[in-house]
């Protein structure tokens, strides 16, 4: 942000001369653009990713046809397509709440990206309380989906926005508490200042908080928590296709599905993201630093999430909260003491 | 950049985020078609007409579980500012963090032995079984 707002000074003549809201507010738009590029070409890579994933891990083919050389412009036809779609409201759901879910839900993944450290200057904004911010902001989509199952006026969308809620709240508290045995140690929510936490160290890693005994359990109890609140298998309850058609945005179609399939996307490389920045090393890397080793970290944090979906069945619901009350809860519990023992001189 | 000024970026990203929503849904409304008929706005409910209301009373574990989690949702809050400074207070913080995850662990423990945490309470069960 400071990079961008330096480089628009020096190299655009007399941009000093703007008024200087307007000086602060044109980096703002800019980087906000570049992530809106990024948030709608990301799932377009990521879904048409998942097909082949799937398919090849299910000896198929997956899409071949559709602008030859297999299947690549597959996810560009299917977005296309829902642009062209009527858009359907059902005609006693509460049209208000039905027209404002699809934002609640896309606006909150959207601002998560503002504390994102993509490289040591690559970062929109380094919010000094970032992670707390990315666990708050993330929360909003949990009202748009009750939103949605809501006014959708229909049984499975209620069942499923209710779902959606009750795994939500269950799996946020494990994961902030495995957030916290990364930001004792570190003693800050800057996201820049955990990236540079784990700087050096054995062979470049040995930093990374993935290396260090306590931290290393945290990040499973993170990345099985952040599972659940994106919502994806095995921990997919709320959406269950073979009980709940398509749960809470069932009776959505067109754009404003597509909305809520993007959300669902950005909030998969949000959860990787930051899983990447607390455990991984963030932009730090033995070889290559900065965005594209950030990049490949977030996307093999992805991908496993991708082999996850193939690999294991559904939880029922009963077992999904036996999970997070009386497994990760506990766990997090005594990892937040261990990584207080371990930090107290 | 002050700090402010940095929170103006979440503004500003908010305020992107539902300018590109609305400028798809709007570029979306040029080119879709409007062929509306009373079956097709029907709530979907596998090809049947549906039958009563859709906003029916849902099980009340949805509403116990809701209880629980604010209960220890507001107390992680309380160990965030604590985690942040924890370097700088210390053993004093250990011990204090110490005591107040046990008072957390207790509360759980009690949820745990009423059977709160269970989606389908024993009496529950035992109740069916009589059935």
């Amino acid at each position: 942000m400071e990079a961008l707002l330096k480089l628009l000074s020096d190299n655009v003549a007399g941009y000093g001369s703007l008024a200087s809201p307007l000086q602060y507010l044109l980096p703002m738009v800019l980087a906000s653009l570049c992530c809106i590029a990024l948030v709608a070409l990301f799932p377009i890579v990521a879904v048409y990713a998942e097909r082949k994933v799937a398919a090849h891990m299910q000896d198929r083919l997956g899409p071949m046809r559709v602008g030859g050389w297999h299947g690549w412009a597959q996810t560009i036809a299917d977005g296309i397509k829902l642009l062209l779609k009527e858009d359907i409201i059902p005609s006693e759901a509460d049209r208000v709440l039905f027209k404002l879910a699809p934002l609640v839900v896309f606006a909150g993944g959207f601002a998560s990206l503002v504390v994102l450290p993509f490289g040591a200057s690559v970062i929109v904004s380094d919010l000094n309380i970032g992670v707390l911010y990315v666990v708050a902001i993330s929360s909003l989509g949990v009202v748009g989906i009750i939103m949605a199952g809501w006014a959708s006026n229909n049984k499975y969308a209620l069942f499923g926005g209710m779902r959606a809620a009750a795994q939500i709240v269950s799996y946020e508290i494990p994961a902030v508490m495995a957030i916290l045995t990364v930001v004792i140690p570190v003693g800050s929510l800057s996201t820049q200042e955990i990236v540079r936490a784990q700087e050096g160290g054995w062979l470049g890693i040995g930093n990374w908080f993935i290396f260090k005994p306590v931290t290393a359990v945290a990040f499973l109890v993170y990345y099985l928590a952040s599972l659940a609140e994106v919502n994806r298998t095995p921990f997919d309850i709320p959406e269950a296709e073979s009980e709940l058609v398509a749960g809470y945005h069932t009776e959505y179609s067109g754009m404003r599905f597509a909305f809520f399939m993007l959300a669902e996307y950005v909030n998969m490389f949000v959860v990787s993201a930051i899983g990447a920045t607390l455990f991984l090393g963030g932009w730090n890397s033995p070889v290559f630093g900065g965005p594209v080793a950030f990049m490949l970290k977030s996307v093999a944090l992805v991908f496993v999430q991708f082999w996850l979906r193939w690999t294991l069945p559904r939880l029922r619901v009963d077992q999904l909260m036996y999970v997070s009350w009386k497994v990760l809860l506990p766990a997090s519990f005594v990892l937040v003491i261990l990584a207080g023992a371990l930090a107290v001189r | 950049m002050p700090m402010m000024l940095q929170f103006a970026n979440v503004l500003v990203f908010l305020a992107v985020g539902i300018f590109f929503l609305v400028f798809s849904l709007t570029l979306s409304s040029l080119v879709r078609p409007y062929k509306y008929s009373a079956e097709k706005l029907s709530p979907y409910e596998c090809g049947e007409n549906p039958v009563g209301s859709p906003w029916i009373q849902f099980n009340i574990r949805f509403y116990v579980f809701a209880l629980i989690f604010i209960v220890f949702d507001v107390e992680v809050v309380f160990l965030v500012p604590w985690a942040v400074v924890f370097k700088k207070l210390g053993m004093f913080a250990f011990v204090e963090g110490l005591i107040f995850i046990a008072i957390l662990a207790v509360g759980l423990a009690y949820v745990w032995a009423k059977g709160d945490l269970q989606w389908v309470r024993p009496e529950e069960r035992g109740s069916l079984a009589e059935r």
